[in-house]
Parts: structure tokens; C-alpha cells; sequence
């Protein structure tokens, strides 16, 4: 089965221009239709010059929590003498995204290329993919482009004659959200737990083996030959002022037509629904929305006229996070959902600090508690008391990710929780106990 | 432990992707291809991957019990692996689930007695956009109903025979 | 100097040096942030978020446990979010918790107790299933018991990072993460119980103790370990006149909290029932009971009897008694019999080195500078089974000042795993290190029983071919051996000769063995012997004194590196006598006046007389015991705790010992 869909009049297609083509993840196609001529460009470029152009073209990252790509990379000290290593995050786990896969599967060499860019700009020569178990045809697939891309001079010792080595390598997870997270993806990478690092250091000064490391997202890589091919500044004017460009957003849940479509920065959320993804299904009416990834709180139907980039959403407490945009109907129950959610950030805390490895589990047995009709009238102001209590005080921002839409959904939703409780309580209720 | 010569190429690569000393960092993609050849993580492994990467088998082992793809128990031949986090929830992956378990009979991380089908319940697995999605051994498959599951088992079982 | 910065807390100004955590900045001004994974000295972890304070201008809390100080910054920690925060984290902490404190070896002294009990809630909104496993007996000194675990990582540190071992990891994730051990399902390590002594709960109880008493029953009675030479604080639970347990919980002394399975554990030769309880004669061929009296006039009689005619005394010194007894007994042999055939067993040339430094006092290495001199050479000694504390302090040293370890053994030794250069081989294979070494500002040379006599003056050569400023340690083997050295005066036969005379009357041998692996030359002597158990020395007297341990003792001992620390005594042992008093006793008995048998008056005499000249033994002549630290020398057999360890008797460079407990 393709994964990509046909292509939609309002989308803007840079980094899924090739999609569509057949064979376009292989090296010829990737040549016929532009394929690294951003790379022979940098190459005359200085390395100021690469970065200046990524910080001209308002790139955030696209793992999650959209910092600056530009101002990232200037980060990573150029002149130490460690070896400086790039690592592609490739662990995509979040839940509602489904992006990355496609980035790999239809255009490897697009991301290959600029992680190439990023070595000639940090001086790295050393590349890592570390792409989530569950994606191992992704690792085949990759490690046969790779294959090929050495054999044909492009990559390896001094690519197509320019001095500039180059060396990219996979890595397989092997089950873990909090992989993602980067700096237990680096311990993972360092064959460890993965559990995050202390910050500072940053992994931009000490990451992989203790040596400087750019870490970045897949999208975020895929962005950036598109990015020195045409110029900072034009990527720039796709989006909206402070965030660049195109990105993708995954639709799922209740709507016409799931997809993962390709839409400039800062595109209307109910636009998106309804013109791009046909709709709410069914004709049902909208609920809410999970704008980027599970972690995010959620939007009310009524807070959903907004335009999709990380500034909008900040302002409407929300985040704009890994693009995971799932479309939540009428017939939706909230209290289900909140549940699901913490069973899933129970089940990938990675236990390393209390009130995330506690709290996640505490909540997880609530909400099951609650929503198998053993409810009382405690428990919906003490779920939104222990999330409150877990946020902003977990070591990573797994805690926080559990803690965010789990307060978003009591709050917005606390006359369903009412509701809900009033119901099971003209049922018998003998507590159903939940082990673990 | 010796394994077969593919995959003893692939551990040799493997060492040397990593920095000097550091070879360490091997351990995970070693303990995943092992397993995928021998079925299961087994005591053996354990200690033949401390030897190969250098370290300890309590390191190994600390590694083993954090990350969910790895397991000390077989499963079975197809370990079918259904999402119901919220993308699939919301279009069917719960009464997918269900229904896996009932054709089969059997529960969330159990394996029929043939040892031909194993079943989990497993968070999104980056197919949100095709849900319900569920992933055969290493194979997705997407946009899945209960009779498509039928179907997949149905020519699973005759593949077996 | 470093710089100072100035910031304030709650109100109050501090100036600490640039670099410092805050949580120790608060500790100075007086201020307590609670704690549960910080611990002084090992790796950060910032997990237990019991630390968090609010620091002005900062979006949130911050962990005071990693954040160094800075020049103006404003802290809170007793502000009303800082105290939600407090409370909350332990309610999250109990959640899972099974509250069994009424049985649980850590009531009364647990971290998480006085937690809650000064910033923790009343009552619990948890009202879910609480997550259980079984308790694990992982040695049997070392019990698991995963539901009280607050996951601090402080006992995965203490292993790894301070013993150097790493025998403990985490398991599984999430919430039924666990502490594992090194085997699986069971430990193979060191078994020094520092992960147990570390735990700030009930997690990790020890075998030897576990449901023994309640912490506030005990008398804690803090003295020096009996058994090796280094000289390890360490204090003893004594209830009803036993010892229960031994730790060093308030890390006073020179080892902190550090101590050994021998250390924590080995303390139970006390009690063991072949303990001598009363005094025995021979009698028809057979040793038989009895009193005091009868021995002690038995002896003086003797001795009397022996002088009066010139008869020839041999005696043979404890490498365990305390400076005072050693001193009395040299006095007692010199002024009281008359004789000067005394000796000891001599397991390192501590008199070869003094000579060799000819009056150089500050070449003599303390405890202290094995963890803050930049670089350490180790000749001939696996430090890590035979002198663990100094082992210890090494890897500190490396760990928080990256010190150079130079090792030279004729085998593999755990310091291999951190040194800059390991080369096997003996004394000769110094030399390639030289120019490594000139390069240090300042060295350490520990040596152990193969470098000797004219070596030692070798090694003191090299030394002093550096350039550099070198100190050394002779490395010895029991508690008190440094001290036996120290006031040895004598000039008579030494310890080999008087085994072998064949002419001595009397055969007196106080706190040693010297027959388990010796014949004795005089078939007729009249033997006496001081003694705990009935040892192949014992069997062999005429009678038997049976003598208290130095755990029940007063008195001083010096350690290895000639640090002099106070024993107390702590548990009682009906029907024996402090070898002190026995001497005491027998010299009134004889009507000799050697002074009173008091620990504090002869520690006044000796400050008074001893003048610390040490006569050189013959190379031959000195020889290291190799105990591990599973073994002990006598003592070792009789400790049930070290013969139950499966790790014991102990490798020495990777090779067994023989035998179980020597
Ligand atoms: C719990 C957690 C999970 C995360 N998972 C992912 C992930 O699967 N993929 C990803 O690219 N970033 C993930 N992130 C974000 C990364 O930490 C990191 O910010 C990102 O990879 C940086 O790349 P970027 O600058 O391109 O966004 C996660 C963060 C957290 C806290
Ligand atoms: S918040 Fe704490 S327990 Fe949760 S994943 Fe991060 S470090 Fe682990
Ligand atoms: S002491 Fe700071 S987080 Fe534990």
C-alpha cells in the first residue's frame, strides 16, 4: 500500500515534491530531480554561510518542541578537537505521528543529503540514524540506499573528490517512547537504558560518546536542501514570521481523509479539517483536537479556528509538537481517551524520577478506575491535582508531556467527567482493582 | 555462540559503526538481530553479547528489561502486534484487538500452543494516518478491519501447511 | 584560591565558592534541602526532584542537587510552592510504598520517615492497589526488598563508582523498575554491605542484622575494625552486652563510611561459642578448666621459677594487641623477666623504610594523601582484597580528582581499570615509569611484602631520582602490626629463631599463631599461651589465657599508615581478660612493679619513654599473611559470616587462596 496520499490543491510540496515518482527512493531519481545539488552548493559555501542560511529560513525543529535548527547548529562548537558526530531522530513515537516513515521510505536521500549539509557546517564526519525498532523495513531500506550511495562515491572518503568525508550509519531502537526524548536517545545510541541525561550539558557540546552532537529530527534534515537550494529566505516566506516554511501535519482519527499532508506553516487548523482532510467523518461535529502529538493539550472545537505554528499554539497553551494532528468527534468519550493517553505515558515512563514514574502509574490506575464505573467524587479534582503536581517538576519532559493534556482534558471537560460519574454511580459499584 | 554467517557479518559491521571503544553502543542492535534469529533473548545471548561489546551481563541485562521489543520469552512464529493508542482507538484498534484475540485464542502477550501466532497490544506504531493499523512480525498493515485480520490469518495458517 | 560568589537564601547572604552546588551552599548557611539520590561524593542524578527550590527569575523549580551557585541568585526553599512541591513528591513516593515500618529493620532511622515526618502530608489520597513484588535474599549478607525501594540509585553508585565492583543495576522500567543483582538472582561482589548502608530505607537489609533489634535499643560504640591494617572506624550496635551490627553511618574516622565485609560483618567471632570463656591447664596430658586464679598463679610461678635460674624466655607479640599492651609486654619481658627474645610476626619492612628514609618523617604517607596526592604508585599488592580502605580512597581520588594510577603487581589487580599505565611484574619493572612519574607534582608509592630490605632502599633511591615530593606506605597486614613495629625494641632472637631454639623454657605467645604453620624447636618448654580460641598454638600450652578482642578492648592501635586511633570497648565476653590486665595480673602475681595495667597510664608512659627506634628485620623474616577480604587471619575462621559468602576465601591477582577462611 502507498502511504503517501494524492496530492491536495492547498498543499505546498518541498519536502514531498519527489513523493509520487516511482522509485523515488532510489539514487537515480533522487539525481534526475535535483538530487544533491544543495550539497554541491554548500560545498562552496563557508560553514557561517550554511548556518546563517538555516537561521534565514525560520526552521524549527519538527521533533516536538521547535527550537531554532539554525541557531542549533551554531551551537555545536566547530573547533573542538572531539570528533562531532550528527544523529537523526528517527525514533518517531509520538502518538498521532506518523511523518517520518514517509520522509524515509519516499525520499532516504533528501534527509542523507542534509545531514550532509549539517556535517560540512559543523565539521562532522560521523552520521547516526537512529530509527525506532519497530521501523526495521525503514532500516533495510535505508541501509540499502546507503549501500548504494557509498558504492557510487557519495558518501565515504572525500565525496566525489571534494576532501569532504562523510559516514552515516543505522540504529535500531528496540521499544521505547522515551527514546525519542534526545538525550536518552544518546544513551541508547551508547547501548544503555534509555534515560535521560542531565542538561546541562547539551547535547550540542557533550552528546553522542561525549563529543559534540547535532541531534536532530528526520523532517528537520529533509527541510534542509530545499533550504540551501533555493535559499533561507525563501523557505522563510512559506510560513508565518518566526516559523519557516512547509511541515507536515499527520491527520488521523475522525476525518474523511487521514493523510499526512505537506501545508505551509501556520495553515488554519479548521481549514486543514475540513478543505484538506474532507471534513469531520461521518459529518459528525468536532470535539477536539490533538493538535501535535498526544503530549499536547488538547483544543476545544470552539479554539479551533487558530493557525498550526509553534507561536499560535504557545499562546493558546497548547503546542504545535510533532505534527500529530488527531481529529476527535462528538461521539468521543473524553474520559476514555484521558485514559488511554496515561496508559500509554505509564506504560513508557522511563522511571527514572519520581513524579513522573509514580504519578504517570497513580493516574493510569485512576483513570481506569474511573472509567470502569468505580468513579468517586474525589477523584476528578485529585486526577487534575496529581498531573498538576507532576508538571514542571519531572526530570525530561516525559512528565510533562503525561501531565499537559490530562490537565487539558479535566479542565475542558469536567462537565463530562460529572456526567460520566453521575451515570456509573446508578450502577453497583464494586471497585475493579488494577495491579501495576 | 555462533551465528549464521549473514548475520555474523552484520555483528562485525555492526562493531566497527561505533567509535573505538566504544563499542558498547552495539548492544541493542546486536540483542534485536540475535533475537529475530534465535526467537527470544535466552541467558546465552545475554552473556555472548556482554563478551562481544565488552561489558558486563548485568548491563546487558539492564538493557533487556527497559525496552519492550525484547523478550525472554518465545513468541510465536507471527507475533501480531495491534495498536490501540489514540490515532487507532479512535477507528476501531481496541475492537481489533478483541477480535485478534478472540480467532486466536489467546491473550496480550501470549502465544498459541502451535507456537504459530503470538499476540500484543502495542503503542502507536507511527501508522496513525492508516488506522487501525497492527504489525505482523516486522510487516504493517494498515487500514485493517476485522475481516481483513481474518483474511491475513486465514493465508498466514495456509502458508504454515 | 577559588573565587567566591555571593547569593542568598531565604533571606540570608552566603559566600561559597564559585562551582559549589547550591544544595551544599544551603547546607553551610545552615539551611537543610531535603535529599534523597544526592549523595556528597557520587555521580549526579537529579531523579528523586525532592531538592527542587525556587530560584528568582527561573520559569520553575530547579533541583538544587545539580545547580551550581551563581553570583546574585535569590533562593527560596521554604516558600509555599517549594513546600507543595515537597509534599507531593513524598505522597508520590508512599504511593507505592508498603508502609511496613513496623517490622522494618529502618524504623526510627529511616530517610524517608524523617521525610515525611517533617515535610510530607497526614493523610494519603492513594487508594489504588499498591504494586508488590517479593523480598530477594541476593547473599547472605544482602536482602532485596523492592517495594520499599525509592529507586535513589545511591546503592548502584556506591558499588560501581566507589568500590570499583558495579554489581548492582536497574531492571524493567517504569514504575516496576528494580534494583538487580551482578548473577541474576543472586550477588557476586565484595559483599561489604556499603549498598545497604547507603540505602536510605528499609530496601536493602542486612542478613546479619535483619529483625535483630530496633535501632534505638542499641548502644553505639564507636572503635577500630580488629581485622586488617587499615584502620577503619567503625560503630558498633551493642545490645545487652552484644554486638548486633557495625556501620559507620556518621562517616567519621579516616575511612568515612567506608568499611569491608570484614569491616561490617566480621564482627561475629565474638560471640561464636568455641570462644575461650575460661582459662585452661594441662592437666594429665589433657587441657582442662580452670579458675583465674589458679592459671594466673600457675604462670607467675613459673616465670618466677624460669628467671630465678636464668632460664631462656621466648615470646612471640600480637599484631592485634593494642601500642599498650605490645609496649607493656616488651617492658614486661625486658625489666620483669630479664630476657630480650621477643618478636612478632612481620608482615611488612615498615622498619626497612624509616631506616631507608633516615629520619624523613613527612615522607610517610597518611590515609588523606592516597585521596588528594595527584599521582599513586602501587608495588606488589592487590590493594582491593588486602588493603580495601586504601583501595577505596585511590578510586576517590581518581573519581573527583582524576589522580594518576601507576600499578605494578605481579598480576591483575581492580585498579587495572582505571590506571594511566598497569605493568606486571615486580620492583624491577619501575623503571620504564620514570619519566611518567617526574612529571607528576607529587607521588605515593604503596609497597607491598616482596619489596624489602635492601629493595626498600632501592625504591627509596628511585624516589628520590624523581624530583619530585614522594611519600611512601609499607603496606602491612593486621590491625595493629604497624603498632607492634613501632615499640618493638628488642635485640634478642627473632621470630623465626625463637620457634626454632631448641632450649627455651618458656614458650609465651600472646594473640598469634605462629604453630599453624611452624613447628616449635623447644619440645620442653613450658607453654603459654594468650589466646580467643583454641588455635593450633592453643592446643599446643601448658595453659591458656583466654583473652578479650580488641572490640572489647580500650587502648590505642596504628594503622598502616601510622595513623593512632582509640578502641572502646564495646560488647563484654564473660571469663576473659584484656591482655593487658592478664600481663598486669601476672607480674603482681610474680611481685614485680611494671606500673599499673591501665590503657591511659601506660599510653602516658609510653609518649614519655618511646623514642620509635625500630629494629630492621631480616628480609626473610617478613612475609605478608595474603589475606583477602574474605580471610582474616585466625580470626576469619571463627566469623560465620565470612565462611557463608561464596565469594570467599578471596583472589588474590585473579588467583584463589587456598583454603576457606585462613
Ligand atoms: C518524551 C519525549 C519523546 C520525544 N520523542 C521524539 C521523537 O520520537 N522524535 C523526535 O524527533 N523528537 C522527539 N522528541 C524531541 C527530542 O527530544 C528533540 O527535541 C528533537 O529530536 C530535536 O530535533 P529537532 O530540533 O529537529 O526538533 C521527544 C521528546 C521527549 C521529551
Ligand atoms: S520524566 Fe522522569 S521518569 Fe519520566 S521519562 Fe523523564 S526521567 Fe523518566
Ligand atoms: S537530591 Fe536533587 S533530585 Fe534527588
Amino acid at each position: 500500500m502507498r502511504l503517501y496520499n494524492e496530492p491536495n490543491p492547498l498543499e505546498v510540496k518541498i519536502l514531498t515534491r519527489r513523493f509520487g515518482i516511482t522509485n523515488s527512493h532510489t539514487l537515480d531519481v533522487y539525481l534526475q530531480n535535483d538530487g544533491f545539488q544543495a550539497f554541491q552548493k554548500a560545498l562552496g559555501m563557508k560553514p557561517d554561510q550554511i548556518i546563517d542560511e538555516m537561521k534565514a529560513s525560520g526552521l524549527r525543529g519538527r521533533g516536538g518542541a521547535g527550537f531554532p535548527a539554525g541557531m542549533k547548529w551554531s551551537f555545536v562548537p566547530r573547533s573542538s578537537p572531539k570528533p562531532k558526530y550528527i544523529v537523526v531522530n528517527a525514533d518517531e513515537s509520538e502518538p498521532g505521528t506518523c511523518k517520518d516513515r514517509l520522509l524515509m521510505e519516499y525520499d532516504p536521500i533528501q534527509m542523507i543529503e542534509g545531514m550532509m549539509i549539517a556535517g560540512l557546517a559543523i565539521d562532522s564526519h560521523k552520521a547516526y540514524v537512529y530509527v525506532r525498532g519497530e521501523y526495521r523495513y525503514l532500516i533495510d531500506l535505508l541501509d540499502r540506499v546507503i549501500d548504494e550511495l557509498y558504492a557510487r562515491g557519495w558518501l565515504g572518503k572525500s565525496i566525489h573528490g571534494s576532501g569532504f568525508d562523510f559516514d552515516v550509519y543505522t540504529h535500531t531502537g528496540a521499544g521505547s517512547y522515551e527514546c525519542g526524548e534526545e538525550t536518552a536517545l544518546l544513551d541508547s545510541l551508547e547501548g544503555k537504558r534509555g534515560v535521560p541525561r542531565l542538561k546541562p550539558p547539551f547535547p550540542a557540546v557533550a552528546g553522542a560518546w561525549a563529543s559534540p552532537t547535532l541531534l536532530t529530527n528526520v523532517e528537520t534534515f529533509s527541510a534542509v536542501p530545499a533550504i540551501i537550494r533555493d535559499g533561507g529566505a525563501a523557505f522563510a516566506a512559506l510560513g508565518t514570521p518566526r516559523n519557516g516554511g512547509t511541515r507536515m501535519f499527520c491527520l488521523s482519527g475522525h476525518i474523511e481523509r487521514p493523510g499526512v499532508y505537506e501545508l505551509p506553516m501556520g495553515f488554519n487548523l479548521l481549514q486543514m479539517i475540513n478543505e484538506v482532510g474532507g471534513g469531520v467523518r461521518g459529518g459528525r461535529k468536532l470535539k477536539a483536537v490533538v493538535p501535535g502529538g498526544s503530549s499536547c493539550p488538547v483544543l476545544k472545537a470552539d479554539e479551533c479556528d487558530i493557525a498550526m505554528d509553534f507561536d499560535a499554539l504557545a499562546k493558546a497553551k497548547s503546542m504545535l509538537g510533532s505534527g500529530g494532528v488527531v481529529i476527535l468527534d462528538e461521539t468521543t468519550c473524553m474520559v476514555k481517551f484521558a485514559m488511554r493517553i496515561m496508559k500509554f505515558y505509564a506504560h513508557e515512563s522511563c522511571g527514572w524520577c519520581i513524579p513522573c514514574r509514580e504519578g504517570t502509574a497513580w493516574l493510569k490506575k485512576t483513570l481506569i478506575r474511573f472509567h470502569d464505573g468505580h468513579g468517586t467524587s474525589k477523584d476528578i479534582d485529585l486526577i487534575d491535582d496529581i498531573a498538576k503536581n507532576m508538571l514542571g517538576r519531572t526530570f525530561c519532559a516525559l512528565g510533562d508531556a503525561a501531565a499537559m493534556p490530562t490537565i487539558s482534558i479535566v479542565e475542558k471537560f469536567r462537565d463530562e467527567f460529572e456526567a460520566y460519574l453521575a451515570k456509573s454511580s446508578t450502577t453497583v459499584r464494586v471497585p475493579e482493582l488494577t495491579v501495576v | 555462540m555462533i551465528f549464521p554467517p549473514e548475520l555474523e557479518a552484520r555483528f562485525d559491521k555492526m562493531l566497527k559503526a561505533y567509535p573505538e571503544g566504544r563499542q558498547r553502543s552495539a548492544v541493542i542492535p546486536m540483542l534485536m538481530y540475535a533475537q529475530d534469529a534465535i526467537g527470544m533473548v535466552t541467558p546465552e545471548l545475554v552473556q555472548e553479547v556482554a563478551r562481544r561489546c565488552g561489558v558486563t551481563a548485568l548491563q546487558v541485562d539492564e538493557v533487556v528489561g527497559y525496552y519492550t521489543m525484547l523478550h525472554r520469552k518465545p513468541f510465536g512464529r507471527h507475533h501480531i502486534q495491534v495498536c490501540t493508542n489514540i490515532s487507532c482507538m479512535l477507528r476501531g484498534g481496541e475492537e481489533l484487538l478483541a477480535h485478534a484475540s478472540k480467532r486466536l485464542g489467546i491473550g496480550n502477550r501470549e502465544a498459541t500452543a502451535d507456537g504459530q501466532f503470538s499476540l500484543e497490544e502495542v503503542e502507536c506504531i507511527g501508522a496513525c494516518s492508516w488506522a487501525p493499523a497492527l504489525i505482523d512480525n516486522y510487516e504493517f498493515h494498515h487500514s485493517v478491519t476485522p475481516e481483513k485480520l481474518d483474511q491475513l490469518i486465514d493465508s498466514l495458517q495456509k502458508k504454515a501447511q | 584560591m577559588t573565587d567566591l560568589v555571593n547569593l542568598n537564601i531565604d533571606g540570608k547572604a552566603v559566600k561559597v565558592p564559585q562551582g559549589m552546588l547550591l544544595i551544599e551552599a544551603a547546607k553551610r548557611a545552615g539551611i537543610e534541602i531535603p535529599q534523597f539520590c544526592y549523595y556528597e561524593g557520587l555521580t549526579l542524578q537529579a531523579a528523586c526532584r525532592m531538592c527542587l527550590v525556587e530560584i528568582e527569575k527561573a520559569p520553575k523549580l530547579t533541583e538544587a542537587c545539580t545547580t551550581p551557585v551563581a553570583e546574585g541568585m535569590v533562593v527560596h526553599t521554604d516558600s509555599p510552592t517549594v513546600a507543595t512541591a515537597r509534599k507531593t513528591m513524598l505522597e508520590f513516593l508512599l504511593a507505592n510504598h508498603p508502609l511496613d515500618c513496623p517490622v522494618c529493620d529502618k524504623g526510627g532511622e529511616c530517610e524517608l520517615q524523617d521525610m515525611v515526618f517533617r515535610y510530607g502530608v497526614g493523610e494519603s489520597r492513594f487508594t489504588e492497589v499498591k504494586y508488590h513484588v517479593d523480598e530477594k535474599q541476593w547473599s547472605p549478607v544482602v536482602f532485596y526488598d523492592g517495594p520499599r525501594c525509592i529507586l535513589c540509585y545511591r546503592c548502584v553508585r556506591v558499588c560501581d563508582e566507589g568500590l570499583g565492583v558495579g554489581a548492582l543495576g536497574i531492571i524493567n522500567r517504569g514504575v516496576v523498575s528494580e534494583i538487580a543483582p551482578n548473577m541474576g538472582d543472586h550477588l557476586e561482589c565484595d559483599e561489604c554491605g556499603a549498598c545497604i548502608d547507603i540505602c536510605p530505607v528499609g530496601a536493602l537489609t542486612s542478613g546479619a542484622y535483619r529483625y535483630k533489634t530496633r535501632p534505638w535499643e542499641m548502644e553505639h560504640v564507636g572503635t577500630i575494625c580488629t581485622h586488617c591494617s587499615n584502620g577503619c572506624k567503625t560503630t558498633l550496635g551493642v545490645r545487652d552486652g552484644a554486638i548486633v551490627r557495625a556501620n559507620n553511618r556518621d562517616r567519621s574516622g579516616i575511612n568515612g563510611e567506608f568499611l569491608c565485609v570484614k569491616g561490617r560483618y566480621a564482627f561475629d567471632f565474638v560471640e561464636h561459642e568455641e570462644r575461650l570463656r575460661s582459662p585452661l591447664m594441662r592437666k594429665g596430658g589433657e587441657l582442662e578448666e580452670v579458675s583465674w586464679a589458679e592459671a594466673l598463679a600457675t604462670v607467675a610461678k613459673k616465670f618466677a621459677e624460669v628467671k630465678e635460674r636464668g632460664g631462656k624466655f621466648g615470646v612471640i607479640g600480637s599484631n592485634h594487641t593494642t601500642n599498650e599492651e605490645n609496649y607493656y609486654l616488651h617492658k614486661f619481658v625486658r625489666d620483669g623477666l630479664g630476657g630480650e627474645n621477643i618478636d612478632h610476626h612481620r608482615t611488612g619492612d615498615v622498619a626497612g623504610l624509616i631506616d631507608a628514609l633516615a629520619g624523613r618523617a613527612d615522607a610517610l604517607a597518611t590515609v588523606g594523601d592516597l585521596y588528594t596526592t595527584k599521582a599513586i604508585l602501587v608495588i606488589g599488592s592487590d590493594l582491593a582484597q588486602q588493603h580495601p580502605l586504601l583501595s577505596y580512597q585511590i578510586r576517590a581520588n581518581k573519581r573527583h580528582h582524576d589522580a594518576h594510577v601507576y600499578v605494578v603487581t605481579p598480576g591483575p589487580v581492580r585498579e587495572d581499570n582505571y590506571s594511566v599505565r598497569s605493568v606486571r611484574g615486580g620492583l624491577e619493572a619501575i623503571g620504564p615509569l620514570a619519566d611518567a612519574l617526574k612529571a607528576e607534582p607529587g607521588l605515593v608509592v604503596l609497597f607491598g611484602d616482596s619489596v624489602k630490605g635492601d629493595a626498600v632502599r632501592q625504591l627509596v633511591a628511585f624516589g628520590d631520582s624523581l624530583g619530585i615530593p614522594v611519600k611512601y606506605v609499607a603496606l602491612v597486614d593486621y590491625s595493629n602490626s604497624r603498632g607492634a613495629a613501632d615499640v618493638s625494641q628488642a635485640a634478642g632472637l627473632a621470630y623465626e629463631q625463637i620457634l626454632s631454639a631448641s632450649d627455651l623454657d618458656v614458650f609465651w605467645v600472646v594473640g598469634a599463631n605462629p604453630l599453624k604453620d611452624h613447628a616449635l624447636g623447644s619440645q620442653n618448654a613450658f607453654v603459654v599461651v594468650q589466646e580467643m580460641f583454641l588455635t593450633e598454638t592453643a592446643k599446643r600450652a601448658d595453659v591458656v589465657l583466654p583473652a578479650s578482642s580488641a572490640y572489647e578492648k580500650t587502648g590505642t592501635v596504628t594503622n598502616v599508615t601510622g595513623e593512632v586511633q582509640r578502641l572502646k570497648a564495646g560488647p563484654k565476653v564473660m571469663g576473659t581478660k584484656s591482655d593487658l590486665e592478664i600481663f598486669g595480673l601476672i607480674q603482681k602475681e610474680m611481685g614485680l612493679n611494671l606500673g599499673i595495667w591501665k590503657p591511659d597510664n601506660v599510653l602516658d608512659e609510653m609518649r614519655k619513654t618511646t623514642r620509635g627506634r625500630l629494629p630492621v628485620a631480616a628480609p626473610e623474616s617478613i612475609r605478608s599473611a595474603r589475606d583477602t577480604l574474605f580471610t582474616s587471619g585466625s580470626l576469619g575462621r571463627y566469623s560465620k559470616v565470612l565462611n557463608a559468602v561464596m565469594e570467599g576465601p578471596g583472589l588474590i591477582y585473579g588467583l584463589p587462596v587456598s583454603g576457606k577462611s585462613q
